[in-house]
């Protein structure tokens, strides 16, 4: 089933062309990845998906972006948008507040102001994120003392905890050491039964260990995008071999 | 208006009809569901509308009630009882000035020198000068006044002259020159520094000679800023500087600086549309003086820009 | 070449001269203080002087307490932050993160131009203005607790409001796009993130704020009625430390002129554990920051 739609996008930032007409169209409940050397807009791209450009100034963007056929950019709270369309950054940002406070700012921000609700919400959301274990004896400790590997899964549970629908990855491993790694990509196999993922990563070989389909990017256009097994292993294009073979990025 | 067109200069694309404008319209879908945020927004922009409103409102009406109030007669070259005369004080403000900033530029900028350049990064003794510093920075002008008046009135017996009002003074705006000469000095690049260096020339030299010229716009805009205070000083004064209503002939005389002349006038309550009128002499003064400040502060800033 | 050594040293002692001046300045204006002050505290009782609510330095026999001044300046204090507090830290939020850039360009010297002006010309701009309304719509003279804390508290607004501002400006903008991306307005993002995490900075400016309505004398002054008394209401006058020194000093003598310093001393002794507070906050930001 089709989750996101994103038909003839355009995106400037001042007079830099920065996405160059995306058409891509994203399967629910799968993994897709998008790759492709620095600077080629896949970041961009991701942040168009919950409006996280309306906070760049002079990023202008044209086309249409749907979820679930809806215009994301009409007259869809941009809010609810971000509910339902959840976010971990490339850095984690816990806010300087106790790791309960941290997982129960999405609820509370969504209305849930019960104890017991609010005690449920984050004991689930640690849970799912495989870090109850870790921290089940700190809730009342800052999240700013955790490590940089616990930091971003805490920033996972927190996105999980206003139960999203899509949740987008911005190389949130790239800080991350291998073990960190290793588990966030557990994780992510183990969320895609519920969530739809999308990611970006500049780690090729974790696109083809995770992603069911990966999408590559080069200088602000989309060049290919297929399951991951065919790209990998039979890129239609020619630059899209280069790059996988590692002849550049 | 996620429809809008919007005209850029772009070179490829003449006209974008950008999606991603946060329209009018889309903010109160958010708002619908979140009044209490509306709130917020509006409280805050309140709170800065305020703000705003007190200093328009203090301004404008001083300058309505005090432009009309400035007559030849409070210009008069000596004062009497019945013109009130700002003049006088007006000179004694500026010579007041003049003698507080020889005496406070040289120990604030030498010190600073020494902070920037000479103190090792961490040094106990540094971190006892700036804790000093920022101690007189919070001590409030009627203490200053007092021991003004105890120390170079009593003490040295001065009396309440000119020469007790500059010490006074200088004392008092010593933390703003270090404060501001220390940062003009830190933005200084340390290239400047190895170039100098480089050819041979001693540390004195190179901050003769190089640091304290390319610092120079930071050091004015710092003792520009000293001087707003001076001319808007009046509870340090009034028991250092005295209240004579005269020119301050020499350096143990007393006079009144403009401020005091100021307070002097409310107090007695006889005049107060010359008083409208002196206040108006007074906040033109400082805001000239504080605009310059902020100019030559900005200009250093376009330059290392 | 020697002589030219000679003379790097030397000029490095002057700097360094220069640069314990300030250590020197408030030595020196301690034992000055303390001197002409302890001894009349001594004189008169300590607990007579900062205890007593009888000021009548005039009378035979004379008493000098400054109990009703201090409780005053309190007062004062108190409410110039009532008024001063919310609305600078508002204003700061809004200049930090709701001000459009053209807006900020105006408002932004607006708020350091409120600096700039003398304190007398607040004081008489109080006495002229403020004191005459506060008069004729809640009754009383005018000169009063109320009048006092308008002014005082426009009088520390941009200090609030310059601290509060790059107290929230140095708070890491992940914080607030983290927020945003769980779906919090810009408003919640801003209350419940940035303004939490810069609230040391936020809590310094206050301090500051406090260390500046607790000094300032010829606004107060003159608008504050000077009566000796814990004023019943905000109609009511009231004299602070500061006021009793400006108001007496000019024709005091003897003990009640020594008076006047101790009252000095104990304003200098607040303003101390002011500077020191401000100084803690800021050591222990740093450790956190």
């Amino acid at each position: 089933m089709e989750k996101f739609a994103i038909d003839n996008m355009n995106l400037y930032y001042g007079k830099f062309h920065a996405l160059k007409n995306v058409n891509l169209h994203m399967e629910q409940n799968k993994i897709t990845a998008f790759i492709g050397p620095s600077g080629c807009g896949k970041s961009t791209l991701l942040k168009s998906l919950n409006r996280m450009n309306d906070l760049v100034e002079g990023c202008k963007i044209t086309g249409e972006i749907k979820l679930d056929g809806e215009d994301i950019y009409g007259n869809m709270d941009v809010n609810i948008l971000r509910k339902r369309v959840g976010m971990v950054f490339q850095k984690a940002n816990p806010f300087p507040m106790s790791v309960y406070d941290n997982i129960a700012f999405g609820p509370r921000t969504h209305g849930i102001k019960n104890k017991k609700e609010l005690d449920r919400i984050v004991e689930e959301s640690l849970r799912d994120a495989a870090i109850w274990d870790e921290l089940k004896d700190r809730l009342k400790k800052s999240a700013l003392g955790l490590s940089g590997g616990q930091q971003q899964r805490l920033c996972i549970a927190r996105a999980l905890a206003i139960k999203p629908e899509v949740l987008l990855m911005d190389e949130a491993t790239s800080a991350l050491d291998p073990i960190s790694t290793g588990k966030i990509e557990e994780l992510c196999l183990k969320l895609k039964d519920n969530y739809t993922i999308i990611m970006v990563t500049h780690n090729m070989q974790q696109a083809l260990r995770i992603s069911d389909n990966t999408a590559f990017f080069l200088l602000g256009e989309m060049v290919e995008y297929n399951s991951t097994d065919a790209i990998f292993s039979a890129p239609q294009d020619k630059r899209t071999e280069e790059y996988i073979t590692g002849r550049f990025g | 208006m996620a429809d809008k067109s919007i005209k850029t200069d772009m070179n490829d694309v003449k006209e974008i009809r950008a999606i991603n404008r946060v329209s009018f319209k889309q903010r109160m879908i958010s708002y619908k569901r979140k009044p209490l945020s509306l709130l917020m927004l509006i409280i805050v922009a309140a709170s800065a509308a305020i703000s705003a409103a007190a200093l328009i409102f203090i301004m404008v009406y001083v300058l309505i009630r005090g432009i009309p109030n400035l007559t030849p007669d409070l210009f008069a070259l000596n004062y009497n009882s019945d013109n009130v005369s700002c003049m006088p004080s007006i000179i004694n403000t500026v010579v007041l000035t003049l003698f507080t900033l020889i005496i406070a530029v040289p120990f604030g900028v030498g010190a600073a020198i020494y902070l920037a350049e000479y103190a090792k990064k961490g040094n106990r003794l540094v971190k006892i000068i700036r804790t000093m510093a920022e101690t007189l920075a919070g001590i409030p002008s009627i203490v200053y006044g007092l021991f003004g008046m105890l120390f170079f009135v009593y003490a040295l017996n001065w009396g309440y002259s000119l020469l007790a009002g500059a010490f006074t003074l200088a004392i008092m705006v010593l933390p703003t020159i270090m404060r501001t000469t220390e940062e003009a000095l830190i933005t200084v690049p340390d290239s400047y520094r190895e170039g100098s260096y480089g050819l041979g020339a001693g540390k004195l030299r190179t901050i003769i000679r190089i640091i304290l010229p390319s610092a120079m716009p930071g050091i004015l805009a710092g003792v520009i800023l000293a001087v707003g205070r001076i001319v808007g000083e009046t509870a340090a004064l009034i028991y250092t500087y005295g209240s004579a209503t005269g020119y301050a002939a020499n350096p143990l005389s007393s006079g009144r600086s403009l401020a005091v002349h100021m307070y002097v006038l409310t107090n007695e309550g006889l005049h107060t549309n010359q008083a409208w009128g002196t206040a108006v002499v007074l906040l033109v003064l400082v805001f000239g003086i504080n605009t310059l400040s902020a100019f030559i502060a900005k200009k250093l800033g376009n330059k290392k820009g | 070449m020697r002589l030219s050594r000679f003379r790097e040293r030397a000029m490095q002692g002057v700097f360094f001269l220069t640069a314990i001046t300030s250590i020197a300045a408030v030595v020196i204006i301690c034992i000055f203080l303390f001197c002409n002050g302890v001894p009349a505290m001594a004189e008169i009782g300590f607990f007579d002087f900062v205890g007593g609510q009888k000021w009548a330095p005039t009378n035979v026999p004379a008493s000098y307490g400054i109990f009703n001044m201090i409780i005053a300046s309190i007062y004062v204090t108190a409410g110039a932050i009532v008024i001063g507090v919310p609305i600078g830290i508002l204003t700061a939020v809004f200049l930090a993160r709701f001000c459009p850039a053209p807006l900020y360009k105006i408002l932004k010297p607006a708020t350091e131009l409120l600096a700039g002006i003398p304190s007398i010309v607040y004081g008489f701009f109080g006495l002229m203005v403020i004191v005459p309304f506060i008069r004729e719509n809640f009754g009383g003279n005018g000169s009063s607790w109320l009048a006092a804390s308008i002014v005082l508290g426009i009088m520390i607004l941009p200090t609030i409001i310059g601290v509060s501002e790059s107290a929230i400006r140095a708070v890491p903008e992940s914080y607030y796009e983290g927020a945003l991306a769980l779906g919090a307005t810009k408003e919640r993002s801003v209350f419940k993130t940035i303004l939490p995490a810069s609230k040391s900075g936020v809590l310094a400016g206050v301090v500051l704020g406090i260390g500046r309505a607790l000094g300032e004398t010829m606004a107060v002054v003159l608008i504050a009625g000077n009566q000796v008394q814990i004023p019943n209401a905000l109609t009511d006058g009231l004299r602070t430390l500061t006021a009793n020194i400006v108001l007496e000093m000019g024709y005091s003598t003897g003990l009640h002129r020594q008076a006047l310093i101790a009252t000095g001393v104990v304003l200098f002794v607040f303003i101390l554990l002011i500077t020191l507070s401000m100084q803690a906050i800021k050591s222990r930001s740093e450790k956190n920051g």
